[in-house]
């Protein structure tokens, strides 16, 4: 691939917005966030990721995880939202030269833009039972922590149950959560980006609904 | 974009010496480790400037974890000053000039082989084992195609049938080290060879446990307050080493003790395994019966290096 080609594609007049400022602390501070989050279900961890100035709809914070997590070993699935700008295909294929797959089953990674019309967990790469570490991570832009409990969680990393809510999400969302991690050692694993925090469930999370 | 230079670390190396794919790949297969709480998740192990059996595997492990803050502890059988903690710790401190120590309370990493602090960590810690031979069920079946199905079928009976052998032989479960356990209900592990002694500290652990075996290319994790039981039959309940004394030179009980021959006419005493417990339990003016003996004048001080505080 030339250089030329590189560039943003035609019908983009956007310059490539930058990657981390200090690749190699900026992404490890970023992993030790998340691999907290996942370590601790639901937990909320904070990263800023302000520096990053991605092409919307993608978030700084969904940039950070990508820049941290994915390159071109890692095959990527991006919501109707994400795949539409051409800007953030340019942003992504630049910076982490990862391959974009068309089909959810594909990936081992999902980002997932517009959460609230996301397609159903089940959709996506659930791992086999001889290699439950083939499943996709699926990552939540937008999210917003809330005080209200929707789901209360339990298992490992969580000394004592937690409750934990995070919007938007789909309809009947954790009872896929919940019909996902019941599966276990299979099953998806869901990390939940905010504007400066993130939180994940992982399969091994047991979850019960709370209220509504 | 600029790359700072590393001071004081080898500036020729990127930070913590691994380049930053391989970091992203062990970093990818951590997260999966610890979604998936003692299952053993392949990665492609790199050659590392040391042999295997060294550490290579909770080496990369440390490397891909590891920032600038960080302060690094590394012990090899409880001890901070053997040949295998000092080469690994210097290797750390030349490539990412990062903050080491001996205070177990002080580390946020701290790597280990084969034994577990006697201090209780804590949550904000990450402890790293350097793990030989990852799978419990490998000496039992010597196919990784067939224990792989094994761990996906849940299907551990052979190491049922293994430990009965033992008391069928021995009267008792004469496993003392690896001493296989099941993670969260649903995977069987091998802790690596820790003393069995050290297994009821992994249970609802509150710290973040990571293993890395680098010859095997496996790296697994249990994330804090996993349930981890160690396998045992009804009748006969897993039980932890006990020792008749106390340590020699600190009087420490409930420990794990390590036998020092102390001359060629049979002299011997047993002490902490653990050297960072030992002294400070020895600084707070707790002694042993062995501790004012001439010839364990050796250990107990004088040889004995400054512990490193950190800066």
């Amino acid at each position: 691939m030339s250089l030329e080609t590189r560039q943003a594609p035609a019908g983009s007049n956007a310059v490539l917005a930058a990657g981390f400022s200090d690749p190699v602390h900026d992404a490890q501070r970023c992993f030790r966030a998340l691999m907290n989050a996942m370590a601790q279900p639901g937990k909320r961890q904070t990263y800023d990721a302000s520096q990053l100035k991605p092409p919307v709809p993608l978030t700084p914070m969904g940039a950070a995880l990508a820049l941290t997590l994915f390159d071109y070993d890692t095959a990527i699935w991006l919501d109707p939202g994400l795949a539409r700008s051409l800007d953030v295909l340019a942003f992504l294929r630049f910076h982490t030269s990862a391959p974009i797959v068309s089909t959810p089953v594909e990936a081992s990674f999902a980002i997932v833009s517009d959460p609230a019309q996301m397609s159903a967990l089940s959709n996506f790469n659930q791992g086999s039972a001889d290699y439950p570490d083939r499943s996709t991570t699926v990552i939540l832009l937008n999210q917003t922590f809330s005080t209200d409990e929707h789901v209360e969680l339990s298992g490992p990393g969580l000394k004592e149950p937690e409750s934990f809510s995070s919007t938007p999400v789909p309809n009947g969302f954790w009872r896929q959560v919940q019909a996902n991690n019941a599966q276990y050692p299979r099953g998806v694993d869901l990390v939940f980006a905010g504007t400066d925090k993130i939180a994940a469930l992982p399969r091994s999370t047991r979850i019960s609904p709370k209220g509504a | 974009m600029t790359y700072a230079p590393q001071t004081p670390s080898e500036s020729a190396y990127n930070f913590a010496y691994l380049d930053e794919q391989t970091k992203r790949m062990i970093r990818r297969a951590l997260l999966k480790g610890i979604a998936i709480p003692g299952y053993q998740v392949p990665f492609a192990s790199r050659e590392m400037p040391m042999p295997y059996g060294w550490g290579t595997g909770g080496v990369q492990v440390t490397a891909s974890i590891i920032g600038k803050d960080d302060c690094l502890k590394m012990i090899d059988q409880g001890s901070d000053d053997t040949t295998n903690a000092v080469s690994l710790r210097g290797f750390f401190k030349k490539t990412a000039g990062v903050a080491t120590t001996f205070e177990t309370a002080d580390a946020s990493i701290i790597q280990t082989r084969h034994r577990i602090p006697e201090k209780p960590l804590r949550e904000d810690q990450v402890i790293v084992f350097q793990v030989p031979i990852p799978e419990p069920l490998r000496f039992l079946e010597p196919r990784e195609t067939e224990t792989r199905k094994m761990h996906g079928l849940e299907d551990y009976g052979l190491m049922h049938v293994k430990l009965y052998e033992d008391i069928a032989k021995n009267g008792h479960i004469a496993t003392t080290y690896a001493y296989p356990v099941k993670v969260n209900g649903r995977y069987v592990m091998d802790p690596s060879p820790t003393p069995k002694f050290d297994n009821p500290k992994i249970d609802r652990m509150p710290a973040l446990q990571l293993y890395g075996a680098g010859r095997e290319q496996r790296v697994y994790a249990v994330p804090p307050y996993t349930d981890v039981k160690s396998l045992d039959f009804e009748d006969y309940p897993f039980e932890v080493q006990s020792f008749d004394k106390p340590c020699g030179l600190c009087s420490a009980e409930g420990v794990y003790l390590d036998e020092v021959i102390l001359d060629d006419h049979g002299g011997r005493m047993f002490v902490c395994s653990d050297t960072n417990h030992c002294e400070e339990r020895r600084a707070q003016g707790l002694t042993g019966p062995m501790a004012a003996a001439p010839t364990a004048a050796q250990l107990s001080d004088g040889n004995e290096p400054k512990p490193e505080t950190r800066t």
